[in-house]
């Protein structure tokens, strides 16, 4: 899906950034980083059940 | 697609369920209530109800746009509508939410006004521009993720100096509808003793963290802000579990790849130089909420819809027999309303929560109905491993 949208709201939005959109509109750059960070997390909450501690 | 399948992996989905199996505590129950409707869509379209052990209950709460406007404010915008010199431009949800008098803005739609649904609000800027002889009006509603949208198109429309354009301003304040529903008072709150939050993703991307922190620390009620794909609320659900295990009450973040503490500061700014909070803002099962909606600023009334065409809304009940009020305030569950899956459906809804995919109803119908079904078939003895 192809999209013209407003980055009125996200000025330093760049090429190759993702943004959550809404109605039209960038909200919020994500975070590639903290993404990752995100994964390891739930990869760990998930580990610990595998095998308790 | 990157950051979005990642987030639906099934596998992760039970290995998390597990450990939320794991971390509860046998011996009490839990009640969480997400607010926002998009998570409330996420918890029926991946069953993630069915994920959750026994003892732990999610609650729908109100955070549907279209589910909370009152009925008087879709009567204001039919009237606007049917004036022959203006064109409503609205979200297509709004649609088919049903009036007063069995109307809807289809209905009217197909009586001739001249009614068109759009995407972004900028579309409607659009229009105006390019139909300098119509009086457009839009038709703004929803909470704190819309409301900036809305101001964008205020702002485009001044840079342009179009004389035709107005909105009719409808949006709605998240933390005053979380307020209303902890202080219900105990007598109306039946079963209802809701013991944390899992907080809105994209009204936070904008409000950040800071708003939520009153419930934490004053009510003891913990926040979990969390994103719209099943491993986020389930995520969110098992911060939560933690915190109520460890007797802790803070607003944590499970959604950090998108919102920041402080939110989206530009977008706040924007729309604090654009509106200001009403007096009081009617809400469809929350009744009339102090300081709960936003109105444009006096220096931007000549793009005031309610001033220009002297809107006054007039009160209107809902169909009596549609629980949509118990339901957003999170007393009733979908099936508990005699009206639905009944004479209540997507296609011909009898109240708004049937309406928006962020809806509880819709969701529950869409997503959910047939598992109840089966579920009261095949009852599983308890303790018996699904």
């Amino acid at each position: 899906v192809f999209k013209t949208i407003s980055i009125m709201l996200v000025e330093d939005a760049a090429p190759g950034d993702y943004v959550i959109v809404h109605v039209g509109h960038a909200l919020a750059k994500l975070d590639p980083v903290q993404a990752e960070e995100t994964l390891a997390l739930l990869a760990e909450a998930a580990r610990r059940v595998a095998s308790p501690a | 697609m990157k950051y979005v399948d990642e987030y639906r992996d099934g596998a992760l989905a039970r290995e998390l369920a597990a450990a939320i199996a794991a971390e509860v505590d046998p011996g009490r129950t839990y009640a969480f209530m997400e607010f926002c409707g998009g998570h409330t869509h996420a918890i029926s379209r991946y069953g993630i109800e069915d994920l959750l052990p026994p003892n732990l209950r999610m609650i729908h709460g109100p955070g549907c746009p279209v589910c909370v406007l009152p009925v008087g404010r879709i009567d204001d915008a039919i009237r606007l509508a049917r004036r022959p010199e203006v064109t409503l431009c609205t979200y297509a949800d709004l649609m088919r939410v049903p009036a007063s008098k069995g109307m809807s803005l289809l209905k009217a739609k197909a009586a001739g006004a001249d009614i068109r649904m759009i995407y972004s609000p900028l579309d409607s800027v659009r229009i105006a521009e390019a139909e300098p002889k119509r009086e457009v009006v839009f038709f703004a509603i929803g909470f704190e993720t819309t409301t900036p949208p809305t101001a964008v198109a205020l702002k485009t429309a001044e840079a342009k100096n179009l004389a035709n354009y107005s909105i009719f301003s409808n949006h709605v304040l998240t933390p005053v509808a979380m307020r209303a529903i902890l202080d219900t008072p105990a007598e109306e709150k039946g079963e209802l003793a809701i013991e944390g939050f899992v907080g809105p993703a994209h009204v936070s991307t904008i409000i950040g963290m800071e708003p939520y922190r009153a419930f934490a620390e004053n009510d003891r009620k913990p926040v979990v802000i969390a994103g719209f794909e099943p491993l986020d609320v389930m995520q969110a659900i098992l911060m939560l579990v933690r915190q109520v295990n460890e007797q802790r009450s803070e607003v944590e973040n499970q959604y950090i790849r998108v919102v920041t503490p402080a939110g989206n500061t530009a977008a706040q700014a924007l729309c604090s130089e654009v509106f200001e909070v009403r007096e009081d803002f009617e809400w469809r099962g929350l009744g009339v909420l102090a300081r709960s909606a936003l109105k444009l600023r006096d220096k931007y009334a000549r793009f005031d819809a309610e001033k220009r065409f002297g809107i006054a809304t007039v009160r209107a009940d809902d169909n009596p027999a549609c629980e949509c009020g118990a339901i957003l305030r999170g007393q009733k569950k979908p099936a508990e309303c005699k009206l639905f899956g009944t004479v209540c459906t997507p296609q011909t809804p009898m109240g708004a929560c049937m309406v928006s995919a962020e809806g509880a109803c819709a969701a529950h119908w869409t997503y959910g109905r047939f598992r109840d079904r089966e579920r009261k078939r095949t009852a599983p003895e308890p303790g018996t491993a699904l």
